[in-house]
């Protein structure tokens, strides 16, 4: 409740900084400070045209399907012995570069096409989503593969009932952490490119100066980031970990 | 039926002396066997031989004469860390082999209910393993090796994380399923009262020679009682032999 109070007080303050500073003393440009009340504006027109709803739809397509070949792509090179022994270290190392450094690759692979958004997601978040299905994997307690064998289990068997469903919670978290690394990196690919979605229609804004449709999409970005990433990862990392006693 | 050990050494790779040293030993059909030592015998290494889940660095073990190469159903484990899987329940984790094996459902409900009911856990057949006492746990994990229908149980302390209460009762429940079941069982622990409580045959390890010191047969009636002077007289020759290996 406090904080519900306070929020709404810091948007009366913001909204009134901004009466103050453009209108009255006009010591600001309009398009350079956002308002409450412009965002709400923007909210509402953007809403209305169906513009905002297909750039969420849009965006969340492509993070959905760069995130689930990412997610295969991970899981082949945590399977490779030879990968894993070869390549981790590279992995290791393009994992440390920002995925923004991959647009320019991409462009000039793919020119400014949703395949290049795509291939800048992948690359931004596979290699982080391998390197922990890898860990998952190998963190599998020892005494559960034995088990297993002796009762006869198959190499099949053995990964599908004992290794996969033992490394389920630190893969959900690594898949999690992907998620995040996927999302970043969607937008840092859909900012460069032309074709509709959230980091499009947050450029639209700058060409427009329209500070306050680039300060609701940035809102929304975070909105969406935020529900999937504690919404759908956070309650089922939770679920999982509590079945298995590992958390209250 | 044989389980015999010939001549088996093992050597791990990064070790300079063996873990263990011309072991030579065989195991009757229906024979209890209850191996002893102190700490760092070699005990559960004889065992993972015995599991394949270590193979001999010489030396080989049959089991009707066929050589053993890895692990398989015919000799189910139970371990000291129950080796229970924390995302199935009790009853999952029971039929967990059975599963492996493409039972009919029908027929592996029956056995899962068979074990559960003999080891007194049919009302918690739900529960997840997380839930469970020690003692519950280890429960579990010997209906669940049951369950196998396996010839031979090879066990590796399975009741020394245990209080003692619930361990001797566990080891008068182990010894009315073996007298019922004529399992060939092969058993670990550093126990000696419980060795004696349980086998045929006791074996002593040693840690200087890394083989086996001394067999001694144990002839007496069961149900065993560990105040019957007999007992006590047997428990403290094998605790003698023990210790004097350890000098």
């Amino acid at each position: 409740m406090s904080s519900v109070l306070f929020f709404l007080i810091l948007l009366l303050l913001w909204q009134g900084a901004f009466w103050l500073l453009v209108d009255v003393l006009a010591l600001c440009k309009a398009y350079a400070l956002p308002s409450p009340v412009g965002v709400l504006e923007r909210l509402i027109t953007l809403t209305g045209n169906g513009t905002l709803l297909r750039a969420v739809g849009n965006s969340l397509l492509r993070g959905v399907i760069g995130y689930l070949a990412a997610l295969i792509l991970g899981l082949l090179l945590a399977h490779s012995e030879y990968l894993q022994k070869h390549v981790k270290p590279l992995i290791l190392g393009i994992q440390t570069l920002p995925s923004i450094c991959w647009v320019p690759f991409a462009i000039l692979w793919f020119g400014l096409t949703t395949e290049a958004i795509l291939f800048v997601v992948i690359m931004g978040s596979a290699f982080g989503i391998a390197i922990a299905v890898e860990s998952a994997v190998k963190n599998v307690q020892p005494i559960y593969k034995k088990a297993a064998l002796t009762m006869g289990a198959t190499k099949l068997q053995l990964y599908r009932r004992v290794i996969l469903p033992a490394a389920l919670p630190e893969m959900i978290s690594g898949a999690k952490q992907g998620w995040s690394f996927a999302w970043r990196a969607l937008m840092s690919g859909e900012v460069m490119t032309t074709s509709i979605g959230l980091g499009q229609t947050l450029i639209t804004g700058r060409d427009l100066a329209d500070i306050n449709q680039v300060m609701l999409v940035m809102l929304v970005i975070i909105v969406v980031g935020v529900v999937i990433d504690r919404g759908i990862f956070g309650i089922l990392e939770k679920r999982v970990r509590k079945s298995r006693g590992l958390a209250q | 039926m044989s389980f015999e050990f010939i001549n088996v050494s093992k050597t791990f790779a990064q070790a300079q002396a063996p873990t263990l040293s011309s072991i030579n030993l065989t195991i009757q059909r229906g024979e209890f066997v209850c191996i002893v030592g102190v700490s760092g015998c070699g005990k559960s290494t004889l065992l993972n031989l015995a599991a394949g889940l270590e193979l001999p660095t010489s030396g080989e073990i049959l089991l009707d004469g066929r050589r053993i190469t890895g692990p398989g159903a015919d000799r189910t484990v139970m371990f000291q860390e129950h080796g229970l899987f924390p995302w199935l329940n009790v009853y999952e984790n029971v039929c967990f082999g059975m599963k492996l094996a493409h039972l009919s459902r029908e027929e592996m409900d029956a056995k899962a209910e068979h074990y559960l009911q003999m080891m007194h856990l049919s009302e918690y057949k739900d529960y997840p393993i997380h839930q469970l006492s020690g003692g519950m746990r280890q429960r579990t994990a010997l209906a669940r090796a049951l369950c196998m229908d396996s010839e031979i149980l090879l066990m590796d302390e399975p009741f020394s994380a245990l209080d003692k209460q619930t361990s001797n009762r566990l080891r008068e429940e182990l010894q009315q399923i073996w007298m019922e079941t004529g399992k060939t069982i092969l058993f670990i622990t550093h126990s000696v009262e419980e060795a004696v409580f349980l086998a045929d045959r006791v074996i002593v390890l040693s840690p200087e020679s890394k083989s086996i010191s001394e067999q001694i047969e144990i002839s007496l009636p069961r149900p065993r009682h560990v105040y019957d002077p007999a007992f006590v007289a047997l428990r403290h020759r094998i605790l003698e032999k023990v210790r004097e290996e350890v000098l």
